[in-house]
C-alpha cells in the first residue's frame, strides 16, 4: 500500500447525549484516533473511555467506576468499512460505516449512516447514532435510573488528514 | 459451484476483510502508547470512617457532609442502644482545584469549630510514568468552645488543636484499596498527666467494594507516644459505603463520638471489645458549583 492512501484524524470528536427525566448528560471526547484506508474504504477508531469530559465530575467517575467499568474495559473500538463513499469526490456524500463497535468489552455488529466530504484534501466524516446501553451490558442501578437514559445519542465528528 | 462453495468463499473474503481491518486496528494501537492512565476512586468518599482519605473533590465541586454518631450500644434498652444520644458534626468541602479542597465544619462534641487544606500531592498513575499511590497532604484546626469558662490554668488559647497528615493510599484493583496516614496531632491545651501536647498517631484503613455501589470498609488509628495510664483508646472504625448518584451514605460502627481529629485520634474512651460502640453514618451530597 502507498503513502497518501491512508487517512488519520487531525481533529477527532466523539459526544454522547442521554436525554433522561431528571437531568440530561453530556460527555465530550477530543482524543481520539482513527484510521481510514481509501483503498479498501477501511475504518477503525479507538476512543478512551476516560478521556470522555462531563459537566459535574462526578458524572465523570461515576461514568468510568460504576457505568462502563473503564479500568477493565478502557477503550471503546470500532472496526469496519465505510460503504458508499468514492474518493476524490467533492460534494458531501452519504455513506454507512458497517463494522463492529466494542464498548464495555461487548462487540456487535452495526452499521451506522453518516456524511462524508473530501474538503481540502482534508476527509470530514460525520454520523450520528443510538446507543442502547442493554446492549452493551451496561447497568444502571434502578435507583438512578431516571437520571440516565436508556438509550444514548453519539455524534462522531472527525477530521482526517493524509498519513 | 455448489452452495457450501459460494459460503467457503464469502467467509475466506469476510474473514480476510476482517484480517485486512484488524492490521488497520494494529496500526492504530501502535500510535498511541503514551499514554497515562490515572487511578479514579479510591474511595468512594472524602472520609474513610472518622478520619479523611486522600480523596479531594473536584475543582468547582462541593460536598454537604452530615456526620452522626449515636451513643454506645452497650447503654441498653435504657438508652434505646445510645438512639438516645447523637453527636453531629456538619461540613462543607470545596474543591478549589481538581487538588486542593478547603473545608469548614462544626461538631457537637465539645462543640468544635473546624477548619482543613487538603491537598494532593501525587496521584496515582501508570502508564508513561508510574506512581504507586495517590499522597494527600491535609492540615486542619480545631477551636472547641466547650466548656464555655476555660479550666482553671488554661486560656482560650488552649482550645485550639491543630492536625497534620500525610494521607497514602493505593489502589491495588477495582476492588480493593489501602490507606495508611501518619498523624501529627498538637493540643495547645493538655492535662500532662493523661497526655502530651503533641501526639503521634498511625492510621491504617482500606475499603473492599462489594458491588459497584456497594463497599465495607475499615479504620484504625495507633497512637504511638500515649502516656502511661491514659484513659484513652485507639480509635477503630468499620464502615458500609453505599452510593447513590450524588449521595455518599457510609454507615459506620466505632468506639468514639469525635468527628475531630483531637477528639477522635487522642480522645476516645470507648473499648470496642467492652462493647461501648457507636453507630453512626456520614452522608453527603455533592453539587456542581461550577461547569468544568
Amino acid at each position: 500500500m502507498t503513502a497518501g492512501q491512508k487517512f488519520t484524524t487531525e481533529k477527532g470528536e466523539i459526544t454522547f447525549f442521554s436525554d433522561a427525566a431528571i437531568e440530561d448528560i453530556k460527555a465530550v471526547n477530543n482524543v481520539i484516533g482513527s484510521l481510514f484506508n481509501v483503498a479498501t474504504s477501511e475504518v477503525v477508531f479507538i476512543v478512551k473511555i476516560r478521556d470522555f469530559t462531563f459537566d459535574k465530575s462526578l458524572m465523570r467517575e461515576h461514568f468510568n467506576e460504576k457505568y462502563l467499568e473503564s479500568e477493565k474495559y478502557p477503550k471503546a473500538t470500532f472496526q469496519g468499512k465505510v460503504n458508499g463513499y468514492t474518493h476524490g469526490a467533492a460534494a458531501q456524500q452519504n455513506v454507512k460505516a458497517v463494522g463492529k463497535l466494542s464498548i464495555h468489552g461487548v462487540t456487535r455488529d452495526v452499521d451506522v449512516p453518516g456524511t462524508m466530504q473530501l474538503v481540502n484534501n482534508k476527509l470530514l466524516l460525520k454520523a450520528k447514532f443510538k446507543v442502547k446501553l442493554a446492549d452493551y451490558n451496561v447497568k444502571i442501578p434502578t435507583i438512578v435510573w431516571q437520571n440516565i437514559a436508556e438509550e444514548v445519542e453519539v455524534t462522531v465528528d472527525f477530521i482526517y488528514k493524509p498519513l | 459451484m455448489s452452495k457450501k462453495s459460494i459460503i467457503t468463499i464469502i467467509f475466506m473474503i469476510s474473514s480476510l476483510a476482517t484480517l485486512a481491518q484488524e492490521e488497520l486496528m494494529k496500526e492504530l494501537e501502535s500510535k498511541d502508547q503514551n499514554e497515562t492512565d490515572y487511578a479514579f476512586q479510591t474511595f468512594k468518599g472524602t472520609r474513610l470512617v472518622n478520619g479523611h482519605s486522600i480523596e479531594t473533590k473536584g475543582k468547582g465541586t462541593l460536598e454537604f457532609i452530615f456526620a452522626h454518631r449515636f451513643g454506645e450500644v452497650n447503654g441498653g434498652l435504657y438508652e434505646l442502644f445510645g438512639l438516645d444520644e447523637a453527636f453531629v458534626r456538619i461540613g462543607l468541602d470545596y474543591g478549589v482545584t481538581d487538588r486542593l479542597s478547603l473545608s469548614i465544619g462544626r461538631n457537637s462534641v465539645d462543640k468544635t469549630a473546624d477548619g482543613y487544606a487538603k491537598y494532593k500531592l501525587l496521584r496515582q498513575q501508570k502508564g508513561t510514568s508510574n506512581v504507586p499511590v495517590t499522597m494527600t497532604v491535609l492540615g486542619g484546626i480545631a477551636y472547641r468552645l466547650s466548656p464555655k469558662e476555660a479550666p482553671e490554668g488554661f486560656g482560650n488559647i488552649d482550645r485550639l488543636a491543630y492536625v497534620s497528615q500525610l494521607l497514602i493510599a493505593r489502589k491495588f484493583n477495582t476492588k480493593l484499596s489501602l490507606q495508611v496516614a501518619p498523624t501529627l496531632i498538637h493540643k495547645n491545651g493538655a492535662y500532662q498527666s493523661i497526655e502530651e501536647n503533641d501526639q503521634l498517631a498511625i492510621g491504617v484503613g482500606g475499603r473492599f467494594k462489594l458491588t459497584r455501589s456497594v463497599a465495607l470498609t475499615s479504620e484504625y488509628y495507633h497512637r504511638l507516644n500515649p502516656v502511661d495510664n491514659a484513659p484513652f483508646k485507639n480509635a477503630l472504625g468499620f464502615g458500609v459505603d453505599i452510593e447513590t448518584g450524588g449521595h455518599v451514605f457510609q454507615l459506620v460502627m466505632t468506639n468514639t463520638r469525635g468527628l475531630t481529629e483531637r477528639a477522635f485520634i487522642t480522645e476516645t474512651t470507648g473499648d470496642f471489645g467492652d462493647g461501648d460502640i457507636n453507630f453512626g453514618f456520614n452522608v453527603t451530597r455533592t453539587f456542581q458549583l461550577k461547569k468544568k
